[in-house]
């Protein structure tokens, strides 16, 4: 029996949550490890610009928060651990980790470092298969930021096996962080599909942490979870027989149920049948699910297929900026007041002819749902609600129209009609990703593992 | 099953949950009956045109349902749906997100035994 447990499923997750796992796989005894996906499609763009701002940074900002209440723990009972903290800069990690393990009296710990992913320097994308999802997506031939590869968990295994007791990775498959320590441990053959997709599966399930145990569940009254301020974060058990379980934390709240694992089997899924890692295609169709307990899933036929041939590579380009106002109306009339805000707002950027493409949402009458063209709150024949917050919403590749575009929301204070209050405008960098197939062979991870020490 | 004078209209949400998830431009959609009994009366009314015509003011443009008779559940691939996706959106939810609950707000025809009324306490957190 093998346990993983996972510490945070995107950067910005609660930073206590890892605690209460690592004190679970202390409890329960036996071999363990702990990793955390902290890496999403745009971060390591975002991290690439710091990284140009200060060569030191552009790594996973909350790393020393994420870790510090746990290396101690993992480092005594051997739990290792494994995340993608490096975002743009792995071997920034690496020493920013290694610091931390220095101040805690740990420089023995091993720090293995996994680099390749970072294809910047030399990709052709001229030469690259674009993958069909974002084949929409125009990119306007703007300046590149990022572009890496999502590598296997082989080179973790390679770092694992090195020694390394903390595995620091820039962009790999999101569940490549969980398959990598089974493999160490299992000695998985690399083409032993079967295997691979169980750990795989498990690393799927448990990625985005809390997701599996009650976040992104509960709805009062219909799916209600206990104490959703403190939701426990997953653990996954695997057996050498292939057996798998799905819990949680302990003395958490959360829920790890049939319904919130079918949930999360399918998020984030196309087609089923054929879920693509880098290191092995998963077939969920023969899945079966079966409570065996209090927060307990046991999680039964998941095949394998072989990997793809070619790896996925997401490119990030600067992508013009986009500008952002909102203001509020409430009240007798509110509904009038926020439709001639939302009116007067767009006749305001075409006199103007400042070069952006606008949206205005009217929150508490239709915003997520809505397009572009507000479709569904022109449409709206409802009730006047109590409150309504009116946004715009303006892209442009000029940062001074769209900077000019987003302030018109602020002149309302003073233009607008009466009763509107709580302007707040902001203009921000956008950033656009496009995915590409690249070849195995031109794809090399790189792998340093050292005692902290040594990264200093 | 029920005859069709036993049926009655309710928001999916009252029979089913689901959860939303985003790739570029293409969203999926899982939609779970709460009692396997439903799965069957849902796949005849959640066809793919019923979902894209859901859609049909964001462009979508191709709906695919994905069936799990394993799990009785279903996966929607709904393509182009995003308006950019997260990076080109103007959409506050550029991910999406929240757009599982507006595959749930879709009317459907069920037993009045498979309706769910929100309750104060559910024993979905308890074991077997």
């Amino acid at each position: 029996m093998f346990r993983i447990g996972n510490g945070a499923g995107f950067s910005g997750d609660r930073i206590d949550a890892p605690g209460p796992v690592v004190d679970t796989l202390i409890a329960r005894g036996g071999p363990a490890a702990m990793f955390f996906e902290v890496l999403g499609e745009r971060t390591v763009a975002l991290a690439q610009l710091e990284k140009r701002r200060d060569p030191a940074r552009g790594y996973e900002p909350m790393l020393e928060r994420l870790l510090e209440p746990i290396l101690e723990k993992c480092a005594r009972h051997g739990i290792n651990i494994v995340g993608n903290f490096g975002a743009a800069n792995p071997a920034g990690a690496a020493r920013a980790i290694a610091r931390l393990a220095e101040r805690l009296g740990l420089g023995d710990v091993r720090i293995g470092v996994v680099e390749g992913d970072d294809l910047s320097g030399d990709i052709d994308l001229a030469q690259l298969e674009v993958v069909d999802a974002d084949a929409m997506l125009d990119q306007g031939g703007s300046a590149m930021v990022s572009a890496n590869a999502y590598l296997s968990a082989q080179p973790m295994v390679e770092a694992l096996r090195a020694g390394a007791q903390i595995v620091v990775t820039g962009r790999c498959g999101d569940p490549s962080l969980a398959l990598a320590p089974l493999i160490h441990h299992y000695g998985w053959a690399e083409d032993d599909w079967a295997s691979l997709a169980l750990g795989s599966a498990v690393g799927h399930l448990l990625e985005c942490g809390s997701q599996v145990t009650g976040g992104v569940y509960y709805d009062p009254g219909f799916k209600d979870i206990p104490d959703p301020a403190n939701i426990g974060f997953p653990i996954a058990e695997l057996s050498a027989d292939g057996r798998m379980v799905i819990t949680k934390a302990d003395a958490s709240g959360g829920v790890v149920n049939l319904q919130v694992v079918k949930e999360q089997l399918l998020y984030e899924v196309h087609d089923p049948a054929a879920y693509i890692t880098p290191d092995v295609t998963l077939d969920f169709t023969g899945v079966s699910l079966r409570e065996i307990g209090s927060d307990r899933v046991e999680v039964l036929g998941v095949r394998g297929k072989p990997a793809p041939e070619r790896l996925k590579a997401t490119v990030c380009f600067e992508g013009g900026w986009l500008g952002e106002g909102e203001i509020s109306v409430a009240g007798p009339n509110c509904l009038a007041r926020a439709k001639s805000i939302a009116e007067v707002l767009l006749e305001r950027l075409r006199r103007r002819k400042l070069n952006v493409r606008p949206r205005v949402d009217l929150i508490g009458i239709a915003s997520v749902h809505d397009d572009d063209s507000g479709t569904l709150w022109r449409a709206y024949t409802g009730p006047e609600p109590a409150e309504i917050r009116v946004r715009l919403a303006v892209a442009g590749a000029e940062h001074g129209d769209v900077d000019q575009a987003a302030r018109e929301v602020l002149a309302l204070l003073c233009c607008g009609p009466a009763g509107s209050g709580g302007a707040r405008w902001r203009t921000t960098q956008r950033i656009r990703t496009q995915s590409y197939l690249v070849p195995r062979a031109s794809v090399t991870p790189r792998v340093t593992v050292k005692p902290a020490g040594e990264w200093l | 099953m029920a005859g069709l004078y036993d049926l009655v209209r309710v928001p999916l949400h009252a029979v089913a949950h689901g959860r939303a998830g985003d790739k570029g431009n293409r969203l999926n959609i899982s939609v779970i009956p709460y009692e396997p009994e439903a799965y069957e009366l849902l796949a005849a009314q959640l066809t793919p045109e019923r979902v894209l015509a859901l859609f049909a003011h964001r462009r979508a443009a191709k709906v695919t349902r994905y069936d799990l008779p394993l799990l009785h559940a279903f996966n929607f691939v709904i393509d182009d749906v995003l308006e950019g996706g997260v990076n080109g959106s103007l959409n506050l939810d550029g991910h999406g997100k929240t757009n599982s609950f507006r595959l749930l707000s879709l009317q459907v025809e069920v037993p009045p035994r498979l309706v769910r009324a929100p309750r104060r306490r559910r024993k979905d957190h308890q074991a077997p």
